[in-house]
């Protein structure tokens, strides 16, 4: 290539990098506003994998429950962690109620709170779970791999988890996210 | 240019990490024994807190931290490498939990990015480069010219 | 009314720039001297705009106009006056509003001191600030307006994020920007270069003071921030390669690398294409980081309330100006040609080097930084880049980068004897190697040893022009004195500059060293740290402001005598229910102390001491750098516009050496 040659395309290198650069820029922005790039969420390596292994104690008057419990119905469930110190609990709790409304089972597991309390905000929001069980040292959440509360796990029959949703669920994400993959499990 | 084998004998030496900064933890928390607990720091400063910003879980205060710096304490007591207990972290919370990042087919550009920067700098710098322009040909003699260069040469030089 | 005053000056400002982006420019097309006349007038309009309109945001805060959206969510009337003043900068709009004027006081000191520079290199050099401008300007005004109004106001402020309650705010952001934003001087420079189509070693000279003017303010902005972290955040280190922190270090690498680059073409006519893309690249670089930090792409403890709608503006913004720079760039860059030849071996060589490596680490703090999004998007990959990858890629870089920095400056032009200059450092190598020696024995730390070893090869080495000009000890000591008083003071600055570097290096070294201990005392017990020991006196409440503060009296003692007394606080902000550290240090110069306060149990409470050697040094060096920029820029021949007191004509540029 004649040297002339080389050095013009060299010159327009930089041009060429920073549209580079531009155009990744622009596909982020817009799978931000889509909802589908979140540079703090995290996805879950748990999906695909089976429920961990754990069995906690009961919230009374509930009995508490293990990973086997969770799966002996064969048929798809959801883990819900919750904590009555949390403020997006409180508001995720209609929506909890229409999962239990649309036939699938909920375990609750109170994270890292005190009996007393976690009793009080049962009543006060109410109580959609089939059992409800404390973790109160966090660790089996970490098992999970929780970084938050509320978190929901979608686990199907065999006990592989499908899906985890960090934060509070809500109708919108039921409708999209939770009841199409409900369907493909069934 | 002195570079290279300056280069390698250093990133052989410079595998130390930057300096410590932590939380105020509880130190009942912390191990007996200095040279785990200073494993167990520069573990926790190789790990992200999944609840902040951009903290280490050494250096955040937020629960999960705590219980994370708690777990990696019991496991180095309890005798686990540390590539069990990174492992073991990944295994739950993916990837994104290291602060320093894997080293595999994803983050070749990544680790290779200061070879590939010099490289690609010294490169351009090479073409870019322009020697001076060579000297127009020089058709060859006339015999006429020859003759004269001739004269010049064996008469030496002019007398003044 | 006075917010309704500073939302005119604002609009009135965009109207303003956007005539400065285009009457000067055709003006210099034409050769037309009245539409190039006006470039300084719209300069210093747009100034007297933005100030106005600063200066209204700025008042409404002080006097608590909670009509103002801006002062209603970061502002309170029960917090101090300085931070109602420096809280304007510390949210989005606020700081994007300084952003703007720091962009009108360039186009405005440019106006001013460039009174000597040909009429058109001038009118284009401010058109195209205004260019720059008037996009931002657009964006401050439709987007991110400071001056929005809520109605009906609320009664108190939500105040501002305790954290940023600080001095060390009123002067971080400011410093900060005025160096980002300082670069687009160089820029102008540039794009104006290549408008003409002719960069010379004139250009040269006139580029090289505004960006040692830029660079000198980028150093202090970066250096304040650090500092700030340091001992405001309370975690004892000063730099974690957070997304924001590197994109001020960016254009800091890639400004130091054209401020070098513009000697050669001053002084030998050569690296014209280098230079003119390393203006181009320094302020696109501010540019990219400012969008980076604001559009919410990025994981950041900085970052800012973020909107992605702002990002598409922004990212708008940032492909018009670097887009058009570039593209003008690849057009007219081959038109430059170089000047002066020189061999591989020289000085040129030397920067060519410099300006590689420099470039190279640029390279890789971006590489670092964009990795996690671009990951995301290409693979799908979750990744985290975090300060181990920084540290083990950055200082294999620097390593190169500070073993030829003291040797460059002792080589001369166009062609060298490496083994001779070599020599000239014979007696700064062998002290730096035995500074490593003894370090690495003494001290068992690897990385300290090295980082001492080159500190001293740095500072010792930074003298060594010096020492090869004033013909040290080769030469009778009658003639020193005058030898001295005829160097330029540019020669000077560039020794004190690279001696800071060097005092730095030795500060980062020594953190490296640092003890610490966390331990859980009862009042009256005493612990042991470091060579000093640290007793818990008493805990008692502290009032504050807007805040209620639990302290702890500390006193800190060595061989029987008191060294100091240190009262950390732990700060409860009711308003905003967060509690804040307030940290407490102590500094001899050499070696810091500090104490951070934890939680109280059972009467005893948590403490955390460290003793940090040589962390002042860190900062010391920063201001040592720029204070050799200032004595560079303080060299009569770079003002060669100096105003008309000379007695003697002015001299011309000054051919090569």
């Amino acid at each position: 290539m004649a040297v002339a040659t080389r050095r013009r395309l060299l010159l327009l290198a930089p041009l060429a990098a920073a549209a580079a650069g531009g155009g990744a820029f622009t596909a982020l922005l817009v799978r931000m506003q889509e909802g589908t790039y979140d540079p703090h969420a995290l996805p879950s390596p748990l999906v695909g994998k089976p429920l961990p292994r754990f069995d906690l104690p009961g919230q009374p008057p509930s009995p508490g429950f293990s990973n086997a419990d969770v799966t002996a119905a064969r048929r798809p469930a959801i883990v819900n962690f919750f904590a009555s110190w949390c403020v997006p609990c409180v508001q995720e709790a209609p929506a909890l109620a229409l999962v239990k409304a649309a036939g699938i089972p909920l375990w609750g597991i109170a994270y890292k709170d005190q009996p007393e309390k976690t009793a009080q905000f049962l009543a006060e929001n109410g109580d959609p779970y089939v059992r409800v069980a404390r973790d109160q040292t966090g660790l089996v959440a970490i098992n999970f791999g929780l970084y938050g509360v509320p978190e929901s796990y979608l686990v199907d029959a065999d006990g592989i988890v499908r899906w985890r949703w960090a934060g509070g669920l809500s109708g919108d994400i039921i409708r999209q996210d939770l009841m199409p993959r409900v369907k493909a499990l069934a | 240019m002195k570079a290279p084998r300056l280069f390698a004998a250093l990133v052989l030496l410079l595998l130390a990490l930057a300096p410590a900064a932590r939380a105020v933890s509880d130190p009942a928390e912390m191990l007996p024994n200095p040279a785990e607990e200073r494993r167990a720091e520069a573990l926790g400063e190789q790990l992200r807190c999944l609840v902040c910003q951009n903290e280490s879980i050494e250096q955040s205060d937020a629960d999960l931290a705590k219980d994370l710096r708690r777990i990696i304490r019991q496991r180095i007591a309890a005798g686990e490498s540390d590539r069990q207990i990174m492992d073991w972290m990944v295994a739950r919370y993916g990837n994104f939990v290291r602060l320093d990042p894997p080293f595999d087919a994803m983050t070749l550009v990544l680790w290779g990015a200061p070879v590939l920067a010099l490289g690609g700098g010294l490169g351009v710098a090479l073409l870019l480069r322009r020697r001076g322009p060579a000297p127009p040909p020089q058709p060859p003699l006339t015999d006429a010219e020859r003759m004269r260069l001739a004269e010049l040469t064996e008469a030496g030089p002019p007398a003044r | 009314m006075t917010p309704e005053l500073g939302h005119f000056a604002l609009a009135l400002a965009v109207a303003i720039a956007g005539a400065q982006a285009v009457l000067p420019i055709i003006g210099a097309n034409r050769g037309d001297a009245r539409l190039m006349a006006t470039a300084p007038a719209l300069a210093f309009g747009q100034m007297i705009a933005l100030l106005a309109a600063f200066g209204c945001l700025i008042w409404s805060s002080v006097t608590d106009d909670f009509s103002v959206l801006d002062v209603a969510q970061y502002s309170s009337s029960i917090e101090p006056l300085l931070y109602k003043i420096t809280g304007v900068w510390g949210n989005h709009e606020g700081s994007i509003l300084l952003w703007c004027l720091i962009l009108a006081l360039c186009g405005g000191v440019v106006a001013v001191f460039g009174r000597n520079l040909p009429s058109t290199l001038r009118a284009r050099v401010i058109g195209v600030l205004g260019f720059v401008a008037a996009g931002f300007l657009l964006f401050t005004l439709t987007v991110s307006n400071p001056f929005t109004r809520v109605w009906p106001p609320p009664v108190e402020g939500q105040n501002i994020n305790p954290l940023l309650q600080d001095p060390g705010l009123a002067l971080h952001p400011p410093v900060l920007y005025a160096g980002y934003v300082g670069f687009a001087i160089p820029f102008a420079f540039a794009v104006a270069a290549l408008l003409e189509g002719r960069v010379d070693a004139t250009w040269g000279r006139w580029v090289r003071p505004w960006t040692l003017a830029a660079w000198c303010l980028l150093t202090g902005g970066i250096a304040l921030g650090s500092w700030w972290s340091y001992y405001v955040l309370g975690w004892g280190g000063y730099w974690f390669w957070d997304p924001v922190e590197n994109a001020s270090l960016l254009p800091w690498l890639t400004g130091t690398a054209l401020l070098h680059s513009a000697i050669v073409v001053e002084k030998r006519e050569a690296l014209k294409i280098w230079t003119v893309l390393l203006a181009l690249g320094t302020f696109s670089l501010s540019l990219s980081g400012t969008f980076m930090v604001r559009s919410g792409l990025l994981n950041s403890v900085h970052a800012f309330a973020n909107d992605p709608t702002r990002g598409v503006f922004i990212l708008a913004l940032l492909a018009l100006n670097i887009g058009g720079a570039l593209l003008l760039f690849a057009f007219r860059a081959p038109a430059m040609a170089p000047v002066g030849l020189f061999a591989p071996i020289s000085r040129e060589g030397a920067l060519v080097l410099n300006n590689i490596l420099l470039c190279s680490l640029a390279a890789v703090v971006l590489t670092g930084t964009l990795y996690p999004p671009f990951a995301e998007l290409f693979f799908g990959a979750k990744l985290s880049v975090g300060p181990p990858y920084f540290h083990d890629t950055v200082v294999p870089l620097a390593a190169p980068l500070f073993a030829a920095m003291s040797v460059g400056p002792v080589l001369p032009w166009k062609r060298a004897d490496l083994g001779r200059a070599l020599m000239r450092l014979w007696w700064a190598a062998l002290i730096a190697a035995g500074v490593g020696i003894v370090a690495a024995l003494g001290l068992r730390d690897g990385f300290a040893a090295l980082g001492f070893m080159a500190a001293a090869w740095l500072i010792l080495g930074a003298f060594g022009e010096l020492i090869e000009r004033l013909r040290l000890f080769r030469v009778p000591f009658g003639s020193l004195r005058a030898r001295i008083a005829a160097q330029p003071l540019s020669v000077w600055g560039a020794a004190v500059a690279h001696a800071g570097l060097g005092v730095t290096v030795a500060g980062i070294a020594g953190m490296a060293l640092a003890q610490s201990a966390v331990v859980a005392v009862k009042p009256g017990q005493t612990t042991e740290l470091g060579g000093y020991s640290w007793t818990l006196e008493r805990l008692r409440d502290v009032p504050g402001p807007d805040y209620t503060a639990r302290a702890a009296d500390v006193r800190v003692s060595r061989d029987g005598a008191t060294v100091a007394l240190m009262r950390p606080e732990r700060r409860s902000f009711a308003l905003q229910r967060q509690t804040v550290s307030d940290t407490a240090i102590v500094t001899n110069g050499v070696r810091d102390l500090y104490v951070v306060l934890g939680d109280e149990r059972d009467g005893s409470v948590v403490l955390r001491l460290h003793v940090n050697l040589l962390a002042p040094w860190i900062w010391f060096g920063a201001l040592i750098m720029a204070a050799g920029a200032m004595l560079s820029l303080a060299d009569r021949r770079l003002r060669i516009g100096a105003p008309a007191r000379r007695m003697r004509p002015a001299p011309a540029p000054v051919a090569a050496e």
